[in-house]
């Protein structure tokens, strides 16, 4: 029983209880349809795209910060692959990379920004997002005088990071699982993920633990920057072009994943685990909607609700994971825990009337 | 005031301005191993800032510190955590939604493996945390997973102590460990200073509580606008001499000879 109870306090409970109701749901109403092999391909096929893209920006998350960037970066890693290789005729070798980098750099520039003046990630990630945005656009623009670049992909790129494995299913469900298992060795299993656990705790106590705040906040925008370059690229070796205004829906969509997935928008609580359960839960959602009679049109409304509902559930996990779990407290012990609520100027009040 | 032994941390007629204001001023203490040194004050006193000064969060504007008879110039607080010089604050300074090991450990994870596979050591960091725990008598706690956040204000007070002593703390900066307490809890914090300063280690304790400081301090400064009103040892000052200082030499009495007059009862002092 009380293995039980350990399990449904983990982070990731919620989400994964999320997923499966969602996707009850869709099974029965949207019979005999949703569960097919080929819908099932795209609704997996959707999970994975945004899991490549979610999962780094989770650790950002996790340390208290946000990024709203990743939809440029997005464009900005397709733009610069499909410049290089459609417009420039480079090899796939030096414009793939480049696409990734470019990306990469932009995140370092976040998370340089961010570091070393303390403005707020989510504004320095929203100005970085329309810098990026206008820079792509009037590069692309001033070179090949449109707003898409055509690119022929190698084949090599195609087997790896376009392409299907199987069927519908694409070959991004294998990276998918690549950046699940690196991201999750990261954030469980290394002494940095210790500090992005620690720094969205409480950043200013880190520091004086004596971790590397700026350093560890300047990797994660870039492990958010390559996790974007990469989708970026795959969607260029998917269909053969780069759109000035790619990945826009990307933003919000990685947030509300990550949200569902049990992270704590103020940082310092998730799991990697369940950010994977976040992502298929909103990805069963939008293309279930389509195997129902009610149609696609409904999507964006179940969504809101579904964000909404995981934002709640989330509250309370994180309240039922703070608790003590068997009670056995002393009513000192509950006097203290009354204290902990009360914000701390009443608490300086009290002391200073003492 | 005459001491046996030689001063761990002295502070010499240290200074501190913030853009023109003068949040300590002149302020000369002596740290001991071994013993309590309790730092009183109103709210806006300047206690704050001079531990922050103590740990190395600000630099002093004039005025120097010895550390063991030589001087030193913090640049950061890693160099006063080097020197073993550790703050809990008032919460613990602790992460609520880390487990007890993890958070235990921020900062000097311990490790086990080699190059990429060099991995945090979950392990042994739950098996230390549970053990310090148990030493300082909080023993409902077996296991490092629990989330630091499922502790009493009391406990993490405590986990914060243990983790300072642990890492080989020789001067540690407590700033009002007993303000959100209730009295049991308090008690236990006090009884684990009290271990902290047999062990030898020097204490700074920041309060605004007179009883908890009388009961475990050895040496007193009281603290108004930034300057040292006055500096004494246990048994020197009456409690009443205290609190009529730390409320900045207004006389308590009178005070509370007006608020009964307003309550129009018998309001005494009852703490």
């Amino acid at each position: 029983m009380d293995r039980v109870v350990a399990l449904t306090r983990r982070p990731e409970f919620a989400a994964l209880a999320g997923t499966v109701i969602v996707y009850l749901f869709f099974a029965w109403f949207g019979r005999p349809t949703f569960t097919t092999v080929l819908v099932t391909a795209g609704w997996v096929n959707v999970a994975a795209e945004l899991a490549i893209v979610a999962l780094p920006i989770a650790l950002v998350m996790i340390s208290g910060k946000l990024d709203l960037s990743v939809g440029a970066n997005i464009a900005a890693a397709g733009i610069t692959y499909a410049l290089l290789c459609g417009h420039f005729g480079l090899p796939d070798i030096i414009g793939l990379p480049a696409g990734i980098a470019a990306a990469t750099f932009f995140g370092f520039l976040n998370g340089l920004i961010v570091a070393k003046t303390g403005v707020s990630s989510f504004i320095v990630t929203l100005a970085m997002s329309f810098f990026i945005r206008g820079l792509i656009f009037g590069v692309t623009k001033l070179i090949v005088d449109n707003v898409q670049v055509a690119v022929d992909v190698a084949p090599w790129v195609e087997n790896t990071l376009g392409g299907r494995i199987y069927l519908a299913y694409e070959n991004a469900i294998y990276v998918a699982i690549l950046v699940g298992i690196v991201v999750s060795w990261i954030l469980y299993k290394t002494v940095f993920g210790n500090w992005v656990f620690a720094i969205g705790g409480d950043e200013t106590s880190a520091r004086a633990a004596g971790i590397p705040v700026d350093r560890t906040t300047i990797f994660l925008f870039m492990g958010s920057g390559f996790g974007a370059g990469l989708f970026g690229v795959i969607s260029v070796a998917l269909y053969g072009s780069a759109q000035v205004s790619a990945g826009q829906d990307k933003v919000f969509y990685t947030i509300i994943a990550v949200v569902i997935g049990g992270v704590l928008l103020t940082g310092g609580y998730g799991s990697t685990i369940g950010v994977i359960f976040g992502c298929m839960t909103f990805a069963i959602v939008t293309t279930g909607v389509n195997s129902t009679e009610w149609g696609g049109d409904w999507s964006l409304l179940i969504i809101g609700i579904l964000l909404l509902v995981a934002v709640l559930t989330n509250n309370s996990f994180r309240k039922a994971a703070m608790s003590t779990g068997r009670t056995k407290s002393t009513p000192t012990n509950v006097e203290a825990d009354d204290a902990q609520v009360t914000d701390v100027t009443a608490t300086k009040e009290e002391a200073k009337n003492a | 005031m005459p001491e046996n032994s030689a001063p761990l941390m002295s502070l010499e007629h240290v200074s501190k301005m913030f853009a023109g204001y003068e949040a300590l001023g002149d302020v000369s203490l002596d740290i001991y191993p071994g013993k309590v040194l309790c730092l009183l004050g109103d709210n806006g006193a300047g206690k704050s800032t001079l531990i922050k000064v103590m740990a190395g969060f600000h630099q002093p504007t004039s005025g120097t510190i010895k550390f063991e008879g030589s001087e030193v110039s913090f640049k950061s607080p890693r160099d006063a955590s080097d020197l073993g010089i550790a703050t809990v604050h008032q919460f613990g300074g602790t992460f609520p939604l880390m487990s007890l090991g993890r958070s235990f450990f921020a900062g000097v994870e311990p490790t086990k493996g080699r190059g990429p596979f060099k991995r945090f050591d979950r392990k042994f960091a739950n098996k230390v945390v549970v053990e310090q725990m148990q030493d300082m008598g909080i023993t409902r706690v077996t296991n490092g997973d629990r989330l630091v956040g499922s502790l009493s204000g009391g406990e993490r007070q405590v986990s914060a102590i243990a983790r300072a002593v642990y890492f080989g703390a020789n001067l540690l900066i407590l700033d009002e460990p007993t303000a959100a307490l209730g009295v049991k809890e308090a008690a236990h914090v006090l009884r684990i200073i009290m271990q902290a300063r047999q062990r030898g280690i020097a204490v700074v304790l920041v309060t605004h509580n007179v009883t908890h400081a009388m009961t475990v301090g050895d040496q007193f400064a009281v603290l108004i606008h930034g300057r040292r009103a006055d500096y004494f040892s246990k048994g020197e000052r009456t409690r009443d001499e205290i609190t009529d200082l730390m409320a900045g030499g207004e006389a308590m009495e009178e005070l509370e000879a007006e608020l009964s007059a307003l309550a129009g009862d018998d309001v005494t002092s009852s703490h």
